[in-house]
């Protein structure tokens, strides 16, 4: 038995080499290279999340030294995001909106969609915890806490994913975004949990930017299924730039690209911001 | 085109950057026109200097205001017990300091334009100096306007102050330059559009009530 493993081992380590050594000698010669860097440049329509985390700081640089292409990002919210798709003022689209997401796709706007990586939606709050959601079971339970106690939430209320997610748990907990405890701020992660910890209020924030935004809101989530947050990749259908386009979505599923999303966040935050986990949808 | 105004949000946006920016010029216009008026007709020791710095804050940036004033505000801020981050009278404030020194300055600018023609019957009157004051200001009245029209222009159309300290809450502090960003983030273009124009045409209708005015004086012989 342990003798298979470790031959499995040293057989895969070679195969490794191989390939690579075969990527490394076709580098110049290979036809998709000079396609790509012919192409100069993309644009990534993407969230506010993955810009402002730094991801794509981290992971952006390598792709455009090994294409020599320049990587152009406009960090949005998801529904802008998608619509720059549909207009075709953006080549590919990393979101968190499996529904919009699906919708491009069926209505022909993209195609080559990919699940790129997860995390998880928190609710976060202030340290003295007025509504004691603390307690609840759920997401949605949690929700009827605030709105029950006439404690403050804090809403995106810019259509972006995390919005998007709100109103689905709220829909789920029969409560309407209305009333004297509902606060729509209309303005992106950062801002919105900033306002959230001068008001004393709850926001539901993505984990990423609540993990490099400091402030004094505390994590008072329930382990709840509905708080999973996946991010998915999709070229944009009609793109002038397919090679480019079609060798970014590989970069971010491939082996490599996921094991630095594996990676990112750790040395900083002690834990990854984000959970690789590539499927072809 | 016409749907858009028949949403009553539109309108209480449209409503309330006209609140929050008129508010902001009229006390604007109670400290700067005496202020302006004042500094361009007497001189004092430093007048120079004065004058210098209100040309300076004529041109400070107004997303810099707003960090000022958000910071003043904040919790943790000087002013934080009054609570006023993220409300209206927050970005009144903001705009309060940056329309304050146009109003200032172009007040300033139009009453020394004066005052060389004006000082000699100054002298002979004697009279009061609140009297002179308010005649310099009458005679001036078409700087002055232009002061007003401009200031309100920038206030009307100023996004990064008031995003800051109001924060941009739906029916609480959205004024339409705010809502035109978040329209747009949402991919809802033609409401950004719609509500672009409408700045457009409120800028218009103020420069029509200063070329009016303009042509008023004209007529008046060159009096005005």
């Amino acid at each position: 038995m342990k003798r298979k493993i470790s031959l499995t081992l040293i057989m895969s380590m070679v195969l490794v080499l191989l390939v690579t050594s075969a990527v490394g000698a076709n580098a110049k010669t290979n036809p998709i290279y000079q396609k790509v860097a012919a192409e100069k440049e993309v644009i990534l329509a993407t969230t506010t999340s993955t810009q402002d985390s730094g991801l794509l700081d981290y992971m952006l640089p390598t792709f455009e030294k090994r294409f020599n292409v320049k990587v152009k990002v406009i960090a949005v919210g998801t529904g802008q995001a998608i619509q720059l798709g549909k207009d075709k003022n953006a080549d590919v689209v990393l979101v968190h909106s499996r529904k919009a997401e699906d919708e491009f796709v069926r209505d022909g706007f993209g195609h080559k969609a990919h699940d790129v990586m997860y995390n998880q939606f928190l609710i976060v709050g202030p340290k003295n915890d007025p509504a004691n959601i603390k307690s609840a079971k759920s997401a949605a339970d949690a929700f009827k806490k605030i709105a029950g106690s006439n404690s403050k939430f804090i809403s995106r209320g810019d259509d972006s994913g995390t919005h998007k997610k709100e109103l689905s748990i709220l829909s789920k907990a029969g409560i309407k975004p209305e009333g004297k405890w509902y606060v729509s701020a209309g303005q992106g992660m950062g801002e919105t949990l900033r306002m959230g910890e001068e008001m004393g209020a709850y926001v539901l924030t993505d984990e990423a930017t609540y993990l490099t935004n400091k402030t004094g809101l505390i994590n008072l989530s329930p382990t709840d299924k509905d708080l999973f947050n996946p991010y998915g990749i999709i070229q944009v259908t009609g793109t002038k730039k397919p090679h480019t386009a079609n060798e970014l979505i590989w970069f971010f599923i491939s082996p490599e690209g996921q094991s630095m999303i594996n990676q990112f966040g750790r040395n900083q935050y002690g834990k990854n911001l984000f959970v690789p986990d590539a499927k072809r949808r | 085109m016409i749907e858009v105004f028949q949403n009553p949000d539109v309108m209480a946006v449209i409503m309330l950057s006209l609140q929050v920016s008129t508010s902001a010029v009229l006390i604007g216009m109670l400290i700067g026109i005496p202020i302006g008026a004042m500094i361009g007709l007497y001189s004092f020791p430093g007048r120079k200097l004065v004058i210098s710095l209100i040309y300076t804050m004529m041109g400070f940036p107004p997303v810099l205001i707003g960090v000022v004033v958000y910071l003043l505000l904040s919790r943790q801020g000087i002013l934080g017990e009054w609570e006023l981050l993220f409300t209206p009278t927050a970005m009144i404030i903001a705009q309060i300091v940056l329309v304050t020194p146009i109003i200032t300055g172009l007040t300033l600018s139009a009453v020394y334009a004066k005052e060389k023609i004006f000082s000699e019957t100054v002298q002979t009157l004697g009279g009061n100096r609140f009297h002179i004051i308010w005649e310099l200001i009458k005679e001036s009245r078409k700087g002055i306007w232009a002061s007003v029209a401009t200031a309100y222009g920038r206030a009307i159309s100023e996004v990064g102050a008031v995003m800051l300290v109001g924060g941009n809450i739906e029916g609480h502090t959205r004024v339409m330059t705010t809502a035109i960003i978040l329209e747009t983030r949402k991919g809802n273009f033609e409401i950004g559009l719609v509500l672009g124009l409408v700045l457009l045409f409120i800028s218009f209708v103020m420069n029509s009530f200063l070329m009016l005015g303009m042509l008023r004086g004209m007529q008046n012989g060159g009096k005005g």
